[in-house]
């Protein structure tokens, strides 16, 4: 019974992540970057709600509403002031300025809002709902847990179903393909590459609100351990695939949870990183990604 | 024996049969041809010949040695050298630096050697520098040796290309497209530089080109590319005259 | 003729023995001014330091500069090295002379940090891309937790290891802890000096410049400007890969017994992320690929901050504004065309970039 539970709250972090990686993932695939400052997009989304519900006692919903607005903006305009003017630059480049922008937000935070973390208040106990209580008190799921599970299930198939059924999602998917060619063929790639930003940042404000919920303490680092876990179950997935995201947090989640459990609270990060190793040795392309070929 | 014998030579990428049942024969000191229209796989054959693509089958075996989806690490060491399409320099190094390390495996010492400075760096530096100086002589870059690669004009890249190449005193040179992008004039040039790179190293050279009088001016022999497989072999006049060759270049069935 | 000599010299070998001689004059001016009484406590104080981040920012700059990967566990490698060197220093204790004793210290914190390097690098070298950033930042993060929860302790049953708490070593009651958790080693016998700092910043110049102006060094900046063509004139990219990241962390490992040796008590908490950012802004700032400007902008950003207290809480911020900013402005092929026509407008010529290293 006690494993089951470990495995649910596993499966729930796990959802978590696969939200965060969906983000890394798609921008990955489509403006071919390491996009390091989503994880702390995360963690601004998260104050917002900290402020909206939990200060000013504004509705849960609203409240995440708010965030997915601030977060879209913030990711669109990062994109537009740092990345867009280094698209042609050489990756080291683009990937230095995302650290920059990653430890600007950190900064920018702890400033603002001080380097103590905050206790939040869980949204979903606040839209009322109480833990599901099974098997004559022997198990009890969170609502947390149960919410985030079905949330991530729910925007996983609303975000593949707009990828592949409808017109920017087939422009997501010519950039990711070829961006020169995309562009030939007339496809607007700035505003396709700043689309995903906006989507990403979007579901980076559920996330937020989601882990901050399971996890109540927040501060300027929140969202920079579960931003880089979720990369590392974007790889594990397959780095540009979806549903590979979805595998990859899933997997790592009850890889983090159980290891918890199991052998060791020191030591589960190692653990999760171990199999990031395990996955660039054993399989680069990850569980359901697919190999590009460099053309010589 | 041919230097180079390469029989029954295919490569598929998922479904599509990219390159299909290649024989061809290379022998020591003679200038080849790869023609074909765009598309036709001649690059992919490069890249199989210099190990950046596995052959899914057939044999590549260069001097007896068989060296079918060895490295491109391993296949350099054992004779083959190359350019690319899309000129491939070490741009943030200077002229000279390219050259040199094109003789990574020609001039060797240790780790230790050169952080410590002992007596043979100084000597195998100095050995590199006269080669090299001497490799681009010929190719007319030795006044240009300090600058950075990324500073030579496009014509003089696709040189210095060909100067590493020989650097790693290969026995088969292949060279993808040596006259891309330089006017007529420096198209000449580059034909008497090929041709006498050839008799100075007495290599055997084999060139993709789309300049057909490149092509027909230095090749000896021919080999005609279409949809990946062989359509056509031997010297100039004969691909010249060959229906099947003047269909595949026409578009024509 | 020495001066004529200099003038006919390579234009490297020239610019390296500048970054030399800057090194040795600032020692020399050091020395002269303190001898004068003219400099202050804190800023004697940052001496030690200055040479224990230059030597990071050298030893990064290998991995950044030549051989282009990212690398944000430089801390990391900085602390296992610290840990190693400094346990050693302080289980010889006096029982060894001292100039037995702190070569040993140094060379046990270079080859443990080295081995975390392979650890480190064998499997994500192998892949390009952005891995071996992601993977270094985990390592940092993941050593800074392991440490602080070691509890190493000694006495005559030997070493004692657990990885609860103190109590849980069951010592004798006369026992020696010698880390403890988050506490880390505390009662270190102080060694380092700014002459040992210098003397070390000069070895870290020597075997880094003279590698990088070897076979080896070619052949990691060949992989660096593209890994395609190195293949295809036979080099072996792992290999050559592993041997810069490997030598640059060894240099982490001896700056970090450097700086471990300078204070009297050591917390893993020290080499954090922070830490690592903050030497790749020095890498950043001074000039991807100029081991010169690593140096300047090691020591100017040390020394810095101690100036201008009043800027202490807005440090980290301007790093982060620093590698933004620093990055468009030389990277953005539109930013580079238009810095290029202004300086044509002033000089009327093109804007040539010079030599690095």
């Amino acid at each position: 019974m006690q494993f089951l539970s470990y495995l649910i709250s596993g499966i729930s972090l796990g959802s978590v992540y696969a939200l965060i990686a969906l983000g890394y993932t798609m921008v990955y695939g489509i403006a071919k970057m390491l996009n390091f400052a989503h994880g702390d997009i995360i963690m601004i989304g998260s104050y917002v709600i900290f402020f909206a519900f939990g200060s000013f006692g504004m509705n849960p919903i609203l409240s995440v509403i708010l965030s997915m607005v601030v977060c879209t903006i913030l990711g669109v305009t990062i994109e537009r002031v740092a990345y867009r003017p280094l698209r042609e630059a050489p990756s080291l480049a683009v990937l230095i300025t995302a650290i920059g922008v990653s430890y600007l937000l950190q900064q920018v935070a702890q400033l603002l809002w001080s380097a103590n973390p905050k206790s939040f208040q869980s949204i979903v106990t606040g839209i009322g709902l109480k833990p599901l209580v099974l098997f004559d008190g022997q198990l009890t799921i969170s609502a947390e847990a149960i919410v985030t599970i079905i949330a991530c299930v729910i925007i996983m198939v609303a975000l593949t179903a707009f990828v592949n059924h409808t017109v920017p999602g087939h422009a997501m998917l010519a950039v990711s393909e070829d961006r020169g060619a995309a562009q030939l063929m007339g496809v607007n790639v700035n505003g396709t590459i700043a689309l995903t930003f906006a989507i990403g940042s979007a579901l980076a404000a559920v996330a937020g609100a989601l882990l901050c919920s399971s996890y109540p303490t927040l501060s300027p680092t929140t969202g920079a351990m579960p931003g880089i876990k979720a990369f590392v179950a974007a790889v594990f997935g397959g780095i540009g695939s979806i549903p590979g995201a979805f595998l990859g947090g899933v997997l790592l989640g009850v890889i983090e949870n159980l290891s918890k459990a199991y052998i060791s609270t020191q030591l589960s990060d190692a653990i999760v990183f171990l199999v990031l190793i395990v996955v660039l040795v054993v399989k680069p392309t990850g569980l359901l990604g697919k190999k590009i070929n460099v053309k010589v | 024996m041919s230097l180079l014998e390469v029989s029954n030579l295919g490569i598929a990428f998922g479904g599509l049969q990219a390159v299909s049942k290649l024989d061809m024969t290379i022998e020591k000191g003679h200038l080849y041809g790869l023609i074909g229209p765009n598309g036709a796989g001649k690059t992919t054959v490069f890249n199989m010949l210099t190990g950046v693509y596995r052959p899914t089958e057939g044999n590549i075996i260069l001097d007896g040695k068989d060296i079918t989806g060895k490295s491109p690490e391993a296949i350099s060491k054992a004779g083959i050298a190359r350019t690319f399409q899309n000129i491939r320099l070490f741009n943030e190094m200077s002229v000279l630096d390219n050259v040199k390390v094109g003789m990574h495996n020609q001039i060797q010492y240790g780790l230790w050697t050169g952080i410590l400075r002992l007596p043979a760096y100084r000597e195998k530096e100095h050995e590199m520098n006269r080669r090299a100086h001497s490799l681009l002589k010929i190719f007319d870059l030795d006044g240009e040796a300090e600058l950075k690669a990324s500073q030579l004009p496009y014509g003089k890249q696709r040189k210095l290309e060909i100067a590493r190449a020989l650097a790693t005193n290969p026995k088969l040179l292949l060279l993808d497209e040596p006259a891309a992008g330089m006017n007529p004039n420096e198209t000449e040039e580059l034909m008497q530089t090929v041709r006498s790179v050839r008799d100075q190293f007495g290599i055997a050279i084999l060139l993709i080109e789309h300049d057909m009088n490149f092509v027909m001016g230095i090749c000896e022999e021919i080999t005609v590319l279409d949809y990946g497989r062989m359509i056509a072999h031997g010297d100039g006049k004969a691909i010249r005259n060959n229906p099947k060759v003047i269909a595949a270049y026409l578009g024509g069935d | 003729m020495p001066l004529s000599r200099l003038k006919h010299m390579k234009k490297t070998t020239r610019s390296n023995l500048i970054t030399f001689a800057i090194v040795i004059v600032f020692y020399l001016v050091v020395q002269i001014l303190s001898g004068a009484g003219v400099t202050s406590r804190s800023f004697e104080g940052q001496l030690v330091p200055i040479c224990a981040y230059v030597m990071l920012a050298i030893s990064l700059n290998l991995t950044v500069g030549f051989l282009g990967e990212l690398s944000l566990g430089h801390a990391g490698f900085m602390s296992v090295g610290a840990f190693s060197g400094v346990l050693l220093w302080t289980v010889l204790g006096d029982s060894v002379p001292v100039y037995v004793a702190l070569p040993l210290a140094f060379i046990v914190g270079g080859v443990v940090a080295g081995i975390f390097g392979v650890i480190v690098g064998v499997p994500v070298l192998r892949l390009s891309g952005d891995y071996l950033a992601i993977v270094t930042l985990a390592f940092g993060e993941i050593i800074k937790n392991i440490i602080n929860a070691c509890y190493l302790g000694i006495d005559e049953n030997g070493l004692h290891f657990s990885m609860t708490d103190a109590t849980s070593l069951g010592m004798e009651p006369d026992g020696k802890m010698l880390i403890n958790g988050a506490m880390g080693i505390t009662g270190i016998q102080k060694a380092s000096t700014f002459t040992i700092g210098i003397v070390l910043v000069l070895i870290t110049l020597i075997v880094i410049l003279n590698m990088i102006n070897s076979r080896t060094g070619r052949a990691v900046m060949a992989i660096r400007d593209n890994e395609i063509a190195a293949q295809s004139v036979g080099i072996n990219l792992t290999r050559y890969k592993l041997t810069a990241f490997v030598m640059s962390a060894v240099f982490a490992g001896f700056a970090g017994v450097l700086y471990g040796l300078n204070y009297s008590s050591l917390v893993a908490s020290r080499f954090d992320y922070n830490t690592s950012i903050q030497i790749l802004v020095f890498v950043v700032l001074g000039g991807i690929g100029s081991i010169r400007g690593s140096i300047i902008a090691a020591a100017l950003l040390t020394v810095l901050p101690e100036v201008l207290r009043g800027l202490q809480d807005y440090r980290m911020l301007i790093y982060a504004i620093v590698l933004i900013v620093v990055m468009i402005f030389n990277q953005s092929p539109q930013i580079v065309a238009w810095r290029k026509r202004i300086v044509a407008r002033f000089t009327g010529k093109k804007d040539e970039k010079k030599g690095v290293a």
